[in-house]
């Protein structure tokens, strides 16, 4: 681990971390009490990437996410309250309803979007960073996909572009060892996707995604890279989910002893263990994460007092008038 | 391209090459790779770069060699290119025109004669048109690439070698409208495209008759100019639709239920459908002529209606 972060920025990343937890959880909650429809990927046990990713960008770089994409919308800066009001189909939600939780756009903050298809947002992002290097822009893009999106064709073509055409371009795998339901080992012929990098003559790092230093440096090498026009780079994140791949799943494909293993290396525990090494007070942290539910609190309360869309919003908005 | 510098283009072997069919030869040279940009064979990932392109501004002009490989990049084109700007509630937009040559052309084979248009004309958020002639088409291409969503610009193989009147200034053919092509009393044709030019052959013949069919060309496949579409029926009480898709869900049966709908009372005789029947179009030229509409097809489908 390194310690080169300061401690208010280390702060940051816990209460982005903690934020993202107590997110999903309510989420959970919310979706058990019939209060949130439709279906829902949660992000715990992953909030170590996305926030370690966010916290190496800068505010006019891109993210691109997926159908698990919640962690990634707030830990680019999205705002709780417009986030749960979307989830909860309400009309001051991101989208007003119209997206849900995977097809929420947060254009404000240069988030291009979750995607309810598997490996879709590859190639999107690849055109945003195709056209940031038309434009002469040193910003780039990072886009998120997972371990299953990795046998998807999409990636194929869309490194092969990255690397033809020297994109800024991060393309973030979180390998969280099953696509729904498939593991790794018996859905992809490498247990190690970044190593796929090395077919695109891109360059590849793995890293520790239960560790946010770990994806901090790695990602802040990528960044380096990638600014400097070297073109993209692939950067696999090993993570776990602790929940289910979405609310429908028994978790009928892997053991309560392999969950329990990864769960010790839980990603909030380990930077709270980090902190307190570092003499943070507890006290401090308590107040960290009380300040994160109350938050959460604050965003159903603000979906469950916002109104519904009215009847003419579902049909209307499908073409911009010219 | 000259005008905006925002227009691009991307496809393959679009730029020395110049297309498959030579749609884009020697813009390569004139507007540079930047502007003119040649992908590998991955057509569903670059409608995706093409998306995100105009999502940042571009106006991307896309080509897909031949309609059949659409097929391809139709996850692009179905959940994203067309979504978003609905499902992100106006965040963003896409600026962007699908170019596509359709159609036979005398023994390509299955995979490369289709004219796929009926399949994308129930995706909301996407706008489809189909020249017939040379003016028509630089009109509507010029429409099509202001136009803030994403088009579908059919084009025919057969159409490529017409020869036409084309001002030099820019001039604009709406996206939405049908045009009557020929007026007439006795019987409607609704076409579009090659079909069209087929249909007003027809029409000459028949005029010799003492027949007159009025043809109206439907330029735009989605939205339908329905306005258009029932007065030309409410004139003439008779109609066939000729189009070289196949007839099973195709753009005759859509006009067919809009007219069963919105303009059965006014319809002396049943709708005729002239089309492609339910197979693949054979490669054999001896064969292809079989499936694929002609005059004679045209002309009987013509003489059922009008004496039923």
């Amino acid at each position: 681990m390194t310690t080169k972060i300061g401690e208010q920025k280390l702060l940051e990343i816990f209460g982005k971390m903690t934020l993202i937890r107590s997110f999903e959880q309510k989420i959970n909650w919310l979706f058990s009490k019939g209060m949130i429809g439709g279906t829902s990927h949660l992000y715990i046990g992953q909030e170590a990437v996305a926030v370690g990713v966010c916290h190496v960008l800068r505010d006019d770089d891109y993210v691109l996410s997926t159908h698990r994409g919640h962690g990634h919308l707030l830990a680019k800066g999205g705002d709780p309250k417009k986030l749960m009001a979307e989830l909860m189909g309400k009309k001051s939600g991101y989208c007003g309803g119209k997206g849900g939780t995977q097809h929420l756009c947060a254009k404000d903050i240069n988030f291009l979007g979750t995607n309810g298809l598997t490996a879709g947002a590859i190639p999107i992002a690849t055109g945003v960073a195709l056209a940031i290097k038309l434009s002469n822009s040193n910003n780039l893009v990072v886009s998120f996909f997972g371990d299953g999106a990795s046998n998807h064709g999409n990636f194929h073509e869309s490194l092969n572009m990255a690397s033809i055409w020297k994109l800024p371009i991060i393309f973030l795998c979180e390998n969280n060892l099953y696509a729904m339901s498939l593991p790794v080992s018996k859905s992809t012929s490498i247990m190690d996707i970044y190593l796929r990098a090395a077919s695109y003559s891109m360059k590849g790092l793995p890293c520790d995604g239960m560790d946010v230093f770990s994806v901090i440096s790695t990602v802040e090498e990528a960044v380096r890279w990638v600014r400097a026009g070297n073109g993209p780079c692939l950067v696999e994140a090993k993570t776990y989910r602790f929940c289910g791949h979405s609310k429908s799943d028994q978790l009928k494909y892997r053991t309560r002893e392999e969950e329990n293993a990864w769960k010790k290396r839980d990603p909030i525990k380990l930077l709270k263990m980090h902190m307190l090494d570092s003499k943070i007070e507890p006290s401090v942290l308590e107040t960290i994460e009380e300040e994160q539910m109350n938050l959460v609190e604050e965003a159903v309360k603000y979906a469950q007092d916002d109104d519904p869309p009215v009847a003419r919003v579902a049909s209307s908005g499908v073409f911009l008038n010219a | 391209m000259s005008e905006d510098e925002s227009v691009l283009l991307i496809g393959e072997d679009i730029g020395v090459y110049g297309g498959a069919f030579k749609v884009t030869e020697g813009l390569l040279e004139s507007f540079g790779e930047k502007r003119v940009i040649e992908t590998p064979i991955s057509e569903n990932s670059f409608m995706g770069v093409a998306t995100g392109l105009a999502m940042m501004g571009f106006k991307p002009v896309v080509e897909i060699m031949f309609m059949d490989f659409i097929a391809l990049a139709f996850d692009q084109i179905l959940n994203h290119t067309t979504k978003f700007h609905y499902m992100y509630n106006g965040q963003v937009n896409i600026p962007m025109v699908i170019r596509t040559p359709a159609g036979a052309k005398g023994g390509y084979g299955p995979s490369h004669s289709q004219s796929l248009e009926a399949l994308f004309i129930g995706i909301p958020g996407l706008k489809v048109v189909a020249p017939s002639d040379p003016y028509t088409a630089k009109g509507l291409l010029k429409s099509a690439i202001n136009d803030p969503n994403p088009v579908l610009f059919v084009e025919n193989k057969v159409l490529y070698g017409t020869k036409g009147e084309v001002p030099e200034e820019s001039y604009l053919i709406p996206l939405n409208q049908a045009m009557i092509r020929r007026e007439g009393t006795d019987l409607t044709i609704i076409s579009y495209s090659r079909m069209l030019q087929l249909s007003l052959k027809v029409a000459s013949f028949l005029e010799k008759q003492g027949v007159t069919l009025e043809v109206l060309d439907l330029i735009s496949l989605s939205p339908l100019d329905e306005e258009a579409i029932i007065a030309s029926i409410k004139k003439t009480k008779r109609v066939v639709v000729v189009d070289e898709g196949c007839k099973t869900g195709g753009i005759g049966a859509e006009i067919s239920a809009l007219l069963a709908e919105e303009a059965i009372e006014y319809l002396d005789a049943p709708i005729i459908r002239v089309g492609l029947p339910n197979v693949p179009i054979p490669a054999s030229i001896f064969l292809e002529r079989h499936v694929i509409p002609d005059e004679q097809k045209i002309l009987d489908a013509v003489d059922q209606c009008l004496n039923w």
